[in-house]
């Protein structure tokens, strides 16, 4: 009788999935590159960012890109770039906090409503169809309105739970779907004589074979959630000046720069749109690896 | 099939009647008003007195119960209330400014399908080609580019080609169609954009999907042309998931809207909604809230209709 040893082959196994992920969807790898010079960026932003993204500067109000600053400067002088670099911090907290808020409740309702069924599923699903009559902005528009503001720890709470919220019936929607197939496995009956408790039916044996379509909608919504901080913040009901945040850049005094200053408005945009462009490429190459089924 | 209809729209009043419940309470669950943001939004210092008589004349003193009940019956009768701001009926506040915005929504989808039609087919048809790429990137940057910033790029554009911006004031199409036509093709390509992407998308996935079934097969090895399998034999079949997408895809324009609107400075529905809502304008932000959600219900109602028209298969009894 002989024995395996399995951990040098497993740890391999891990590395070779990556290899393997790149190596189908070479689109998908050119995304993360882009993801983690993002988070590289947020995480190190006073390492990279050649100024204080909120220094005042008379002497060179809205200077052009030069090499002292590559993107030019703002209305007051600050440095763009470093603006630019510390609003992907924004970005990223916000976005994913919210999406993975709104993704995980909007996971577990959808599970539980598939297990559940009957009247309970029957009511989780109105009150998820009441939810989903607004158009994403809207609702999180509706839910800034009705949190006013407020900020813990320099982070703004309000506006995740904006962008939270509008998410969960979305994410909700499509495990319900999946959770309602692994439902019928037989491990589920099996665990279910077994007398497990509900809850652990739920967590332990369900949940985990929802994690493909869970995984997919988390990234696809970080991407929307991104864009809805920016647009938030664009209308000046998001994070709030002095902070770096892309859309805020894009606010106010910006549009009257037009003429004098067209890089103010051309950087910041194009972060968030590279930004979004990444996330949703990588969810889209993230969804063609892990579900082939919806591959066309 | 007239059973499904009745059931189909009857079942779009719990729907309503909940967002109706739903944004009453959601607006009430943190203290603050209209009447702070009026009196104290600049700063200045009013006393304690004159707010509450502001709240009383504008009924936010009642019982919360009380309001919620002249609310429902609000909304079972239609009759919105007034802003509490601008203390014109909010139907009116709507009404003044829905022509503009229906008319770049509707704009936008017409640009938008028409270029996506063309756009999903070809990228189907040159399946792993570089059109293919093309158009996948192209649509892909439709979903991350925000149409709010593709808007300042395009205002950013005439004004270095022609040196011309549009103009603010708004000129009914009824006045003179170019002025109008010529000031509203632009926001219209702005929140276009995200939808055409979106269309072209759907149109090449389900396009794929149905060129692997049987009778395209059939219709191929019994000698059809290529170019009629395509349209007649394809296309349609296609075409119906498409429905659903261009009719959900419609409601999403306000989204665009919203923000959109603030590029152009127009003055339409989703500037209103903006203004309400940093205003805490409770009234006109329900208003608008239920008008939104029943645009929506009605447009995916229209969706399930057609789609027992277009698709003989579908007998719903």
């Amino acid at each position: 009788m002989t024995l395996v040893l399995p951990t040098p082959v497993e740890t391999f196994k891990q590395h070779g999935k990556i290899v393997e992920f790149c190596r189908q969807q070479p689109l998908g790898a050119v995304s993360f590159v882009i993801i983690f010079a993002m988070m590289f960026a947020g995480l190190f932003s006073g390492l990279v960012a050649p100024y204080d993204p909120l220094q005042i500067d008379f002497a060179s109000i809205l200077a052009a890109p030069s090499p002292d600053h590559w993107c030019g400067t703002d209305a007051y002088g600050r440095d763009i770039c470093s603006r630019l670099i510390f609003g992907s911090r924004t970005a990223l907290v916000i976005g994913f906090t919210s999406s993975f808020v709104g993704s995980t409740l909007g996971a577990m309702l959808g599970v539980a409503s598939a297990y559940f069924g009957g009247r309970i599923d029957n009511w989780i699903q109105r009150i998820m169809d009441v939810l989903l009559a607004f158009p994403l902005i809207v609702l999180a528009l509706v839910v800034v309105a009705a949190l006013r503001k407020f900020v813990i720890g320099g982070v703004d709470v309000n506006l995740i739970i904006a962008i939270a919220i509008p998410i969960v019936p979305r994410v909700a929607r499509v495990v319900r779907a999946a959770a309602l197939g692994v439902r019928v496995m037989p491990y589920v009956d099996a665990a279910r004589a077994a007398g497990y408790s509900n809850s652990r039916i739920i967590f332990r044996h369900m949940s985990p074979n929802v994690v493909a379509p869970y995984l997919i909608m988390l990234t696809a919504f970080i991407a929307q959630a991104i864009l809805a901080e920016a647009s938030l913040s664009f209308l000046g009901l998001g994070v709030a000046e002095p902070t770096a945040a892309w859309g805020l850049m894009l606010s106010g005094n910006a549009a009257d720069f037009y003429r004098e200053a067209p890089w103010m408005i051309l950087f910041p945009g194009a972060a968030i749109s590279l930004a979004v462009f990444a996330f949703n490429l990588f969810g889209d190459a993230l969804r063609d690896y892990l579900d082939p089924r919806f591959k066309v | 099939m007239l059973q499904y209809v009745v059931k189909r729209v009857l079942l779009t009043i719990p729907t309503l009647l909940g967002v109706a419940v739903l944004v009453f309470f959601m607006l009430r669950i943190v203290p603050g008003d209209v009447v702070e943001v009026k009196l104290r939004g600049d700063g200045g210092s009013v006393s304690q007195q004159t707010i509450e008589a502001e709240r009383a004349r504008l009924g936010l003193d009642k019982p919360m119960m009380t309001q919620f009940g002249e609310w429902m019956v609000g909304v079972v009768t239609l009759n919105f209330g007034k802003s509490m701001w601008t203390e014109r009926p909010v139907m009116e506040e709507i009404r003044l400014r829905l022509e503009l915005s229906l008319q770049v929504a509707i704009m936008a989808s017409l640009i938008a399908v028409f270029i996506a039609i063309p756009l999903g087919t070809t990228a189907a048809l040159f399946r792993d080609t570089w059109i293919d790429y093309t158009v996948r990137i192209v649509t892909i940057g439709g979903l991350s580019i925000p149409s709010f910033w593709f808007g300042m790029l395009i205002m950013l554009s005439l004004l270095a080609f022609f040196n011309w911006l549009p103009p603010i004031t708004f000129t009914p199409i009824y006045v003179d169609p170019v002025a109008n036509l010529t000031q509203l093709i632009w926001p219209a390509m702005a929140v276009g954009y995200r939808y055409c992407a979106v269309v072209a998308r759907m149109i090449r996935s389900s396009l794929l999907e149905v060129m692997s079934e049987d009778y395209i097969r059939t219709a191929r090895a019994k000698g059809v042309y290529e170019k009629l399998v395509v349209s007649r034999h394809a296309l349609r079949n296609a075409l119906l998931p498409a429905i659903t997408v261009i009719g959900l895809e419609f409601t999403f324009l306000i989204g665009g809207l919203v923000v959109t609107e603030q590029v152009f400075n127009l003055n339409g529905i989703g500037q209103l909604f903006v203004q309400s809502v940093s205003r805490n304008d409770f009234t006109l932000i329900q208003g608008m809230v239920m008008l939104i959600a029943a645009f929506y219900v009605f447009i995916n109602l229209a969706v399930d209709l057609l789609y027992a028209v277009f698709d003989p298969r579908i007998r719903y009894t």
